[in-house]
């Protein structure tokens, strides 16, 4: 494939588009399209609706497609998760059912890890998978779960075997979320939103054919899992704007993306608002307060550090050097951020910071903001475990003895609520 | 190049570093520091003909290489890792900015070439007795005479002012006030009229001097009364400059104290295995990486011409004075009773983040002058 090049490639995806966009198509029919040419997932393999483009390629496909304005492939949601871990993992079978419905964005994905009694210890999972004749039964109780209550489909991490060692006993599931076994609530949180979901599993069934990987190997695959969730972040955001442009296909797309997006709408505010310290500040007469200007100068001094030290690192992938420390950081930057960036707007926002809703400031978001920040030091793994992993992986720094690795793991002490 | 360096700065950076560890180990460092004069001229003359070091912003047409401040920022960020003790920041950075900023062509001609070779050493005297960084502040007088002008009054905090051979002094027209009537000087070392005194610094490998200026004979750089702009925009480029010099002794000061908490053993493992002090060592390299950021993006902006480049100088020194001197109570903290002893080597950078800090104005003078800036470009 030495001929593929950024030329070649711009030149055969323009023309492509060219000839085959259309924004009066119902979405699903283009993004059928999509898959049978291969550029909807030009880096998945020819075999399964990609064009085995390497990655650095990939940048100039999105450009054409931004170019002529054409709607890409469904790009949020756990889908986007479940397809890559199949690539990785799953059987062809699996391939064949589940990676064009995740391309068209047909099914929706939730993502079964997180316990009550596992949190930052997810591979501590106690929920359990039996094999009874021919058919694995889940048992257990699953949290944080977005989007579970409309999810077709679930990527469950459980317990096959309680004799070997945590990591060993675990096997990898897809789900099927629409049966009796499943039962869906949503989680209250702190601010008032319900984002997440526990979901109780009761003798739910899988069928044998639905096991990814080897049984036991559940570990690997939850990784790999994770690993795209890490990596999809920027993604995300780029694609929430969506587009304006009349056409049924736009139309479509908007929709798609106010349903995905909808359990996302206060992340803008967990994230503290570091854009509206300025803005508060000069409205509220606190700007020429020496006091207060030198919290609103560490805020913006630590953002914009951070912002830089992002594209850092994000320079350096491009340019296909070695990442440095830099990359790893940007999780703890971020909650060291949003906490200073809260504590400024309670001093911008005096006694109105007592109060919420359309009694508040900007109808609510200030107040939203104090009670969301909470989140953005736990969510995706807690400051505490980013630490960890910054030590251990960047600085090389020793891992804690461990007390339950190489015992079996009914063994090993655990939570006994929940 | 605000994100990353090319691959001929990289590999500049690794010569530069190569040649301090093999030149200004810290043994030789203590040796220099107890000196009166804080470094050796022959010393620093090899070291500058093997590396170009001070003709590197001086453009070709003065003597000098012609690069920006992103080179000059590796230089200084890598002397800063070695505490390398030289009249660098004085010559390089202040006089030279002061000289490029407000002299005139002939001016330039007349005084570049020799710094850019290494013979001369110059500085900057600006601050004074009250010990503020801004040109409102100065007080020392120049007076016109029949051969030029007369100064007299008083210097302080003068970097390396005790041995430089050329001394550009900030100085006011007499009853002239603010950021009126200010013009640049150049004087001689050894001019008549003119005492120095070392002054005892807490940071022995940064020696400051006191000038007593009386009826000093001076030159005048630039045009009479109008050093306000050159010298606003010199303290901006000093503060990037020493920004870049700064993340590289906190940068030297993280690896260090990791690499302790590595060999120490307590409790029968090594301390590096237990969560707090990991978790120290991941803030401190938060810290250290976001000043290297802002220091890069500084030192990058000032060779762009940003409108901006005085907020974003501030931020950078800002980000760097605190990150610094963080660093440096973590890396005693971590090495526990033998980082507070002389013998052991940390004490030498902890001294140079606090006298970092606060030269060229704190952090907190520059989270103002940033939120200035930053005002009104809003």
């Amino acid at each position: 494939m030495s001929d593929v090049t950024e030329s070649t490639v711009r030149a055969e995806v323009r023309a492509w588009l060219e000839a085959n966009w259309n924004p009066d198509l119902g979405l699903i029919e283009w993004r059928n399209k999509l898959a049978d040419s291969g550029w909807g997932a030009p880096h998945w393999p020819t075999a399964w609706h990609g064009r085995d483009l390497s990655a650095g390629l990939v940048p100039v496909v999105e450009e054409e497609f931004r170019r002529i304005g054409a709607v890409g492939v469904a790009k949020a949601g756990i889908r986007v998760l479940a397809a890559a871990t199949i690539l990785a993992h799953g059987t062809d079978m699996q391939k064949a059912k589940f990676l064009r419905r995740s391309l068209t964005g047909e099914d929706t994905w939730c993502q079964l890890f997180s316990e009550p009694g596992s949190g930052s210890d997810v591979a501590g999972a106690v929920t359990r998978a039996d094999l009874r004749g021919n058919q694995w039964l889940v048992n257990g109780q699953k949290v944080w779960t977005t989007s579970a209550h409309k999810a077709d489909w679930g990527l469950l991490l459980a317990r096959t075997d309680w004799d070997k060692p945590k990591h060993a006993g675990l096997s990898y599931f897809i789900l099927d979320m629409k049966q009796p076994g499943i039962s869906v609530h949503p989680l209250k949180q702190m601010n008032g939103h319900a984002s997440f979901n526990q979901v109780f599993i009761t003798d739910a069934v899988v069928p044998p054919e639905m096991l990814v990987g080897e049984v036991g190997q559940g570990w690997a695959v939850t990784t790999t899992t994770l690993m795209h969730e890490r990596r999809g972040a920027d993604g995300l955001r780029t694609w929430a704007q969506g587009s304006d442009r009349p056409g049924r296909c736009y139309e479509e797309e908007r929709a798609e993306i106010k349903t995905t997006m909808e359990p996302y709408k206060w992340y803008p505010q967990r994230a503290g608002r570091v854009d509206l310290i300025v803005p508060r500040a000069k409205e509220t007469g606190h700007f020429d307060d020496p006091v207060i200007r030198q919290e609103i100068a560490k805020v913006l001094i630590m953002s914009k550090a951070a912002e830089w030290t992002a594209r850092r690192a994000r320079t350096a992938q491009e340019q296909g050097r070695p990442q440095g420390p830099e990359g790893s950081l940007g999780k703890l930057a971020s909650s060291y951020i949003a906490r200073a960036a809260a504590r400024v707007h309670t001093q911008l926002t005096g006694a109105d910071a007592l109060l919420t809703g359309e009694d508040s400031p900007m109808g609510g978001v200030i107040a939203e903001i104090l009670v969301s920040v909470p989140a953005t030091s736990i969510a995706g793994g807690t400051d505490e475990i980013q630490h960890n992993i910054i030590a251990e992986r960047v600085l090389g720094m020793p891992r804690e003895a461990s007390v339950d690795t190489g015992k079996p793991f009914r063994d090993v002490p655990r939570n006994t609520v929940g | 190049m605000k994100f990353s360096f090319s691959a001929e700065q990289a590999e500049f950076r690794s010569n530069l570093r190569r040649f301090l560890a093999d030149h200004s180990p810290p043994k030789e460092v203590r040796r220099l520091m107890e000196t009166d004069m804080g470094w050796e001229r022959d010393a620093w003359r090899r070291a500058n003909e093997a590396l170009g070091l001070t003709a590197l912003r001086i453009p070709e047409a003065h003597g000098g290489a012609g690069f920006g401040f992103s080179e000059i920022g590796i230089v200084l960020e890598e002397m800063g890792r070695a505490l390398f003790c030289a009249p660098y920041f004085a010559t390089a950075v202040l006089a030279t900015g002061a000289i490029l900023n407000a002299g005139t062509d002939a001016q330039k001609q007349a005084l570049l070439p020799d710094i850019a070779l290494g013979e001369t050493i110059a500085t900057l005297a600006a601050a004074e007795d009250n010990g503020r960084w801004d040109a409102a502040a100065t007080t020392l007088v120049a007076t016109p005479s029949d051969s030029g002008y007369r100064l007299d009054g008083h210097k302080s905090f003068v970097l390396d002012g005790h041995t430089a051979d050329t001394i550009v002094v900030l100085a006011r027209a007499p009853g002239s006030a603010g950021e009126t009537g200010l013009s640049f000087f150049t004087v001689r070392g050894d001019a008549s009229g003119l005492s120095r005194r070392l002054l005892k610094t807490m940071d022995p490998t940064r020696k400051l001097a006191h000038l007593k200026f009386d009826g000093v004979e001076a030159v005048l750089l630039g045009h009479a009364g109008a050093a306000a702009a050159p010298f606003a925009r010199t303290m901006i480029e000093a503060a990037v400059c020493l920004a870049n010099e700064m993340v590289g002794g906190a940068e030297r000061l993280r690896e260090d104290a990791l690499a302790y908490s590595k060999l120490r053993m307590q409790f029968g493992r090594q301390i590096a295995s237990f969560q707090s002090m990991k978790h120290k060592a991941a803030d401190m390299l938060l810290d250290v990486e976001l000043a290297k950021s802002a220091a890069y993006y500084a030192a990058a902006a000032l060779d762009d011409g940003d409108a901006d480049v005085a907020a974003t100088a501030s931020l950078a020194k800002a980000c760097a004075s605190d990150a610094y001197v963080q660093t440096a109570i973590h890396a005693i903290q971590i090495h526990g009773g033998i980082g507070f002893t002389w013998d052991n080597d940390t004490h030498l950078w902890f001294k140079r983040a606090k006298s970092s800090e606060v030269l060229f104005g704190d952090a907190s003078y520059h989270r103002e002058q940033m939120m200035r800036h930053w005002g009104a470009a809003a």
